[in-house]
């Protein structure tokens, strides 16, 4: 008895060790390969989770969709936002090869157990949101995203590229959207510039804790799900993006903000991480708001689902009755 | 009643000439729907010019842990292919 333990444990070590060699060599893992119990239960974390982020992403934005300013914002919003939903259904389909089925995410996601990028919970007040949105919430996720395309998981990483690929529109709307209020009257400038104020810190805290706060960084870093820290990640960010900013002739709401010579990297002020932990925890301006529409859109969509499989079985046994006789 | 879509793999030609690709999966109550959801999540930016679907249990699929026996066996065939035989340098149009 205590002997075959200690093969199986054997086999166990060595199953696991070629398993991270395959890695190392940047050699994809498949859904039917062997992975460690642990490689499951990360991926369909983080997978589910960042598909819970797309689905939620949706709400903010389709906020505006029948208050666009002309037909132009309109169907581009539109677009972006049916982007949004399909990068959803891109990841829980890749969430699903790892065995956990679709309904019990979406169980996750409504009864709070499961997490969204926190983002999603400040509300859309003015029109300029939209622009601050694409611009800054969608490229903090393109520089999230990029380093994804090449993660370990095979399903995970050709979701991403597909996601990559429609990102930059995303985000070239929101800044044009910002360009031009910019560019109008004084209240439209000032709306803009109320927006950046209310984003840009929100965007800095979508890289997560500080690295020394960081519980699954170096983990995440051997499976590839991770190329650099959060905080390389937000340095990042945070120096593409001010010259974004100096174009529109916005004000970045940080006042220890200074391009440093020495490092080529821009200083930026403290980040509220109380504020960022109490969204997390659900006590953002619209967590409540956010979970309650994504369960009536499940809970009213249920007699649809329901007619359209009994529609679906009526046929299918009309069809036998037909080959029958 | 509480039943769920099922699984759908989407396969998709690019342009003609080129065979269908796996371009990845979704929920669907049947393959009408499976169709038309497959154009709306894989296809929004002119992706294709043909689909299929396919019931993903009626996918049969080899099994990782064979793939010593499955595969291997081709490892050692080298002269199935043209660079196993030698022939002069100074010959032309072979
Ligand atoms: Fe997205
Ligand atoms: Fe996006």
């Amino acid at each position: 008895m205590e002997n075959q333990e200690k093969m199986n444990d054997e086999k166990l070590k060595s199953l696991e060790a070629i398993f991270e060699a395959k890695i190392a060599n940047d050699e994809k893992i498949e859904p039917k390969d062997w992975m460690p119990e642990k490689y499951r239960k990360t991926h369909i974390r983080q997978i589910s989770q960042h598909a819970h982020s797309e689905i939620v992403g949706m709400l903010p934005e389709g906020n505006w969709i029948t208050r666009a300013p002309s037909l132009r914002r309109k169907v581009a919003l539109l677009a972006k936002v049916q982007d949004e939903a399909g990068h959803g259904l891109y990841l829980y389909s890749a969430c699903e090869t790892l065995g956990i089925s679709r309904e019990e995410m979406y169980e996750q996601l409504h009864s709070g157990k499961a997490k969204y990028s926190s983002i999603f919970n400040y509300p859309t007040l003015t029109w300029a949101d939209m622009g601050a949105i694409g611009w800054l919430v969608d490229g903090a996720a393109i520089i999230n995203q990029v380093p994804l395309c090449n993660t370990s998981f095979g399903p995970y990483a050709r979701a991403m590229v597909r996601v990559c690929k429609e990102e930059s529109f995303h985000q070239r709307q929101g800044y044009e959207i910002m360009m031009t209020l910019c560019n109008g009257t004084q209240e439209q400038k000032d709306m803009a510039q109320d927006a950046l104020n209310r984003w840009w810190w929100p965007s800095l805290m979508m890289f997560g804790p500080t690295d020394d706060e960081s519980t699954h960084t170096e983990q995440s870093m051997k499976w590839k799900l991770k190329r650099k820290t959060n905080d390389e990640l937000r340095q990042q960010f945070i120096d593409q993006t001010v010259p974004q900013a100096d174009i529109l002739g916005l004000t970045v709401p940080d006042p220890d903000l200074k391009y440093n010579n020495d490092t080529g990297h821009y200083n930026f002020g403290k980040i509220d991480w109380d504020e960022f932990w109490q969204v997390v925890k659900g006590h953002g301006m619209c967590n409540k708001e956010r979970v309650s529409a994504r369960k009536n859109a499940w809970d009213n969509g249920k007699w649809v689902r329901d007619a359209a499989v009994a529609y679906a079985e009526k046929k299918s046994d009309k069809e036998e009755v037909r080959k029958a006789v | 009643m509480n039943k769920n879509w099922p699984l759908w793999e989407v396969f998709v030609r690019s342009k003609n000439g080129l065979e269908h690709r796996h371009f990845g999966s979704l929920r669907a109550a049947d393959a009408e729907m499976a169709l038309n959801n497959a154009r709306d999540v894989y296809t929004r930016r002119s992706e294709g010019v043909s689909i299929w679907v396919v019931e993903s249990k009626n996918i049969t699929a080899s099994n990782p842990e064979h793939n010593g026996e499955l595969f291997e066996p081709a490892a050692d065939k080298a002269y199935r292919h043209p660079t196993f035989y030698n022939l002069p340098d100074d010959i032309e149009h072979m």
